[in-house]
């Protein structure tokens, strides 16, 4: 079995991926402002400490930068940045774990497949 | 230097030691969680941090300077507790002006904002509040004080579930962009876990966890799998307290999983605040 923290990581690491969410998503567009440091720890009630160690996350990754006396920004190509490394992050965050299951099920390998088929005519 | 240190102190009443020998320093500008059971002594220390009673040995210190009888620390320093030191028949209104007769950096249309969003009628009296309404009071006058130390003695009691949010909120609000040394006492501990930067639990009258939430949190871990695996796994390890349903058994470590546990068929989890603070705390349990 593998450590699995997944659902119990640091909030700043939970932070910094909601922000990469609503990037990928759309919602917060490049060039476009994101919520204070307040504001975010306001919305989730936690430390601002916490919410700017999970910015800064996204400053080191050039995601986010900063206008100075303004705010944070979303850079120009961060959704690209984003998609490469979700892309990377695809295998150990959801292939490994669907493997594991599918052990413990019984599942064949073909199974699996068919079931992704279906996943995707959705 | 900046903070308050608390330097051996220690408290009597009676055949009950409150407080022994405790040491402990709380820096600027931090939000910290001061944890115990009930009776621990979170009172007592935060009564002495702010003069309301004398420590019996050791001394306390504000930015340097001791604060037993010295007014210009203690105006430093603003408490909440759960007792009501205020006359009968004083209004609300009269208890903000008197607060800024003391507090001059009082934010008087500060308050009156914030009542106005808790619902409070300012021009009631203190005495006939109900405890919500009476805690609500309180903690906006804590959060209108615009000292550089502000303790909390159980701010959320009687607040219900959308009080309480509310408070935490303009508490965060307030610190972030007026950032001043919270001490907050609670039994709320998972409320308030995502809000403290520093933890301090405290247990029979001693300090027995000071440190970052952080920190402290990544110290421990519980597994969880079939008994003889959770004891073959356990065993040499210093484990805070077991929990069995039926063949199933959870064990609370100390220290951090290594290969073995990662191999084996155990379930691995980390330990949320309140739960770590159940077993540091439990009176049969917990490693000293």
């Amino acid at each position: 079995m593998k450590v699995n923290f997944e659902d119990e990581r640091p909030i700043f690491i939970q932070i910094a991926e909601q922000i990469e969410d609503a990037i990928l998503s759309g919602a917060f567009p490049e060039e476009s402002q994101i919520p204070s440091t307040t504001e975010i720890s306001v919305s989730f009630k936690i430390n601002p400490a916490t919410a700017l160690k999970g910015i800064n996350i996204l400053v080191d990754n050039g995601i986010v930068y900063k206008k100075r006396g303004i705010g944070m920004f979303v850079s120009t190509g961060a959704v690209e940045i984003l998609r490469e490394k979700r892309k990377k992050e695809f295998y150990d965050k959801y292939i490994l774990k669907l493997a594991t299951e599918a052990k413990r099920l019984n599942l064949s390998k073909d199974d699996i497949i068919a079931m992704i088929e279906r996943g995707f005519e959705k | 230097m900046s903070g308050i240190k608390v330097a051996n102190v220690s408290k009597r009443f009676g055949d009950v030691k409150a407080l022994k020998n405790v040491s402990i320093e709380f820096r600027e500008s931090k939000i910290y969680g001061l944890l115990g059971r009930n009776g621990a002594g979170k009172t007592t220390l935060l009564n002495i941090i702010t003069g309301k009673t004398f420590a019996d040995e050791g001394n306390v210190s504000l930015d340097g300077e001791i604060i037993a009888e010295n007014d210009k620390a203690l105006s430093k320093l603003y408490m909440v507790s759960e007792k009501n030191y205020y006359p009968e028949g004083m209004k609300v209104s009269d208890a903000f002006r008197w607060t800024k007769e003391f507090y001059p950096g009082f934010d008087t249309e500060r308050a009156v904002k914030l009542s106005r969003e808790f619902g409070l009628d300012i021009e009631s009296k203190i005495k006939s509040l109900s405890t919500g309404y009476s805690s609500i009071f309180k903690m906006i006058t804590a959060l209108s004080v615009n000292v550089p130390y502000v303790l909390l003695d159980e701010p959320v009691l009687g607040l219900d579930a959308n009080h309480r949010d509310l408070f935490y909120r303009i508490l965060i609000e307030q610190y972030a962009e007026n950032p001043a040394t919270f001490i907050i006492s609670t039994h709320l501990i998972d409320e308030v876990s995502a809000i403290v930067e520093e933890v301090v639990i405290i247990r029979d009258g001693e300090i027995i966890r000071n440190e970052s939430r952080e920190s402290l949190l990544s110290k421990y871990y519980c597994v969880s799998g079939r008994i003889s695996d959770v004891d073959g796994y356990i065993s040499g390890k210093r484990v805070l307290a077991c929990e069995t349903l039926g063949g199933l058994k959870t064990a609370y470590i100390e220290g951090i999983p290594d290969n073995e546990a990662i191999s084996s068929n155990l379930e691995i989890a980390k330990i949320d605040l309140q739960k770590l603070f159940i077993q540091l705390t439990n009176s049969q349990g917990g490693i000293k």
